[in-house]
């Protein structure tokens, strides 16, 4: 599906190039469909953002395919610079960033990509939760003047989403007083399944895709903090610069504060292996997520039946 | 070249160091690597390159790129001369009140991209570069680059791309003034032998004196030197040419003098007054 729109995409539009720095993975059938549209430069990230920033100039609107990793880190100061100042629209498609690089190892995970991309003036970012949000969500994106990150998940979609996107607003799956989930990326279907669980504990549970997270849906997070008893933020990332700080920037900008539990990587990098591994190994599993939910959960309400106790004495 | 020829682009080069020189004080500027890439610039804008005050939105145009950043204040100069920049904006160097600084920003003019960073021109003028392709153009794209700036990698992952691309409309001109910050190049990265490194990853090269206007003529005059392949010249350049009191010397990269050393340097700029130097030399900027 995401080959299918890209080919579609650039057909219709002779602005758009399809780039690559030798990660042909989402884009296999397009060197021959393109043909001088098409362009790899090889094993160079830098190159290739600088290219694509050249691109931009006279006209072109470049979508390009690095590993998460490298295209975030190896390249950074390349879009930083040329990208990021030039305000140029160069659209980046990261792929396995997260858990999905699942054995890779460290080198190759891209956990603190949301933090530093969205730290670029001009750059807009995007996780998608599978291939039908990510299609949903691509032609806006590409057509917006503005770079944009998009932490590409092209797994079979497990949920009907909405099919209207809107850069900037979140997709409110279900509303909830106790306890709201805020979750991006490939860590949806799990945040699904924590949902589900708790809500057969007898809890009111929201859940919220963020799709855009920067520029961010600050109106859902503040109905959250005012109506929720707890926000969850779920993420495969650093706890650092993520979903956690961007909730946490925003209930600060207006003067809120709220019950936030995080769930994301603590200053660590996550062990390597199968994928349904490292979810279980590192606490990130449906079920898992919904114990600790539910712990922190009771925690909140003891404290708060003691605040009121306090309160009447 | 004719002689009335070289004489009118020698002038023009030298109101373009006066320009850089009275740009040198007051927050200072980077005056040696600008005065090497003078004679480059004078040459490409006025002789050269499909650019004008006319032109400068025209996708048909030649387009020039510059890497080494920090020489801009010779842009600077280049464009007033060409009539793309208002002189009266150099009186605005470091002021908020305007964009003229230390590094190329488009709110000048004539000035295609930002710069400052090494390393990254070579990859940007390679995108333009494969447009122009693509679409069937016939501009040329020049980057100007530093020596020390190819101590970068990426400079020379552009050289492998641009070979893979077959970019023959693309043009990378080497500043070889011998220094990079504070330190000659060949007594902290040795460069050479420059001309095998960047035939040995596919490039056309040409080897010339970046201040001699008949040998740029004839350097520029055969581009493309092979079809499908990047041309390179490597123009062998003095830091600080033209004013002999700073020529070659490692500590005159960036340099912040006073009204009065300005006055004196452009007396020896034209020759008639060697200048007395007591500003402090300035190491890292």
């Amino acid at each position: 599906m995401y080959e299918e729109l890209l080919k579609n995409t650039a057909l219709a539009d002779e602005r758009f190039i399809v780039m690559t720095a030798e990660n042909r993975a989402l884009v296999r059938n397009l060197p021959t469909i393109l043909g001088n549209r098409f362009i790899d430069t090889g094993i160079t990230e830098q190159t290739m953002i600088g290219a694509a920033a050249g691109l931009a100039l006279r006209g072109r609107t470049p979508v390009v395919h690095a590993l998460a990793a490298f295209l975030s880190m190896r390249a950074f100061e390349f879009i930083r610079t040329d990208v990021g100042i030039g305000n140029l629209p160069v659209k980046l498609s990261s792929f396995i960033p997260g858990f999905l690089s699942d054995g890779n190892g460290p080198t190759h995970q891209a956990i603190e990509d949301i933090s530093i991309m969205r730290g670029i003036p001009n750059m807009q970012v995007f996780a998608a939760t599978d291939e039908q949000d990510l299609v949903t969500m691509l032609p806006k994106i590409w057509d917006s003047s503005h770079p944009s990150y998009v932490r590409i998940c092209t797994k079979p979609s497990v949920y009907q989403h909405d099919s209207y996107f809107e850069i900037g607003k979140a997709e409110i799956i279900s509303e909830g007083t106790d306890v709201t989930i805020l979750v991006y990326g490939f860590m949806f279907e799990q945040a699904m399944i924590t949902a589900e669980i708790l809500r057969k504990q007898g809890k009111s549970v929201g859940l919220i895709n963020m799709r855009s997270l920067k520029p961010v849906d600050e109106q859902a997070i503040i109905r959250v903090a005012l109506r929720c008893e707890l926000m969850v933020t779920i993420e495969d990332h650093f706890q650092t610069g993520g979903l956690y700080s961007i909730v946490a920037e925003t209930l600060l900008k207006n003067r809120l504060t709220a019950n936030v539990l995080p769930i994301a990587l603590e200053e660590r990098w996550f062990k390597p292996a199968r994928l349904q591994e490292v979810l279980e190994y590192e606490g990130f599993t449906g079920m898992k997520m919904a114990k600790k939910i539910s712990s922190y959960f009771e925690e909140i309400m003891v404290d708060d039946l003691n605040d009121n106790k306090l309160i009447l004495e | 070249m004719i002689e009335n020829k070289i004489v009118a682009l020698e002038s023009i080069a030298l109101r373009v160091r006066e320009h850089i020189i009275k740009m040198s004080t007051d927050g200072g500027c980077f005056v040696g690597a600008s005065l090497s890439a003078t004679d480059l610039m004078v040459y490409l804008y006025n002789d050269f390159l499909n650019i004008s005050s006319d032109n400068l939105h025209d996708p048909n145009r030649d387009y020039l790129f510059l890497s080494k950043g920090h020489d801009v204040p010779a842009l600077y100069g280049t464009l007033v001369e060409m009539g793309i920049l208002g002189e009266e904006r150099l009186q605005n160097h470091l002021s908020t009140l305007d964009n003229i600084y230390w590094h190329p920003n488009t709110k000048i003019p004539g000035v295609e991209f930002h710069s400052g960073s090494l390393g990254h021109l070579p990859s940007v003028a390679i995108g333009v570069a494969l447009d122009c392709k693509i679409k069937g153009g016939k501009n040329l794209v020049i980057c100007i680059m530093g020596d020390g700036e190819l101590n970068e990698g990426s400079c020379w992952e552009a050289v492998m791309v641009a070979n893979a691309y077959k970019l023959d409309n693309l043009i990378f001109v080497i500043d070889r003034n011998k220094f990079q910050a504070n330190v000659a190049t060949e007594d902290l990265i040795p460069l050479e032998p420059l001309v095998d490194k960047f035939e040995a990853f596919g490039a056309s090269v040409t080897r010339i004196d970046g201040h001699n206007f008949q040998d740029l003529e004839e350097a520029f005059a055969d581009i493309p030197y092979k079809k499908g392949k990047l041309n390179v010249v490597i123009a062998d350049t003095i830091r600080g040419k033209g004013l002999p009191s700073i020529e070659a010397r490692a500590d005159r990269w960036f340099c912040n003098f006073s009204e009065n050393e300005v006055q004196q340097l452009l007396e020896e700029l034209h020759g008639t007054h060697q200048a007395t130097l007591e500003s402090e030399v300035m190491v890292v900027r």
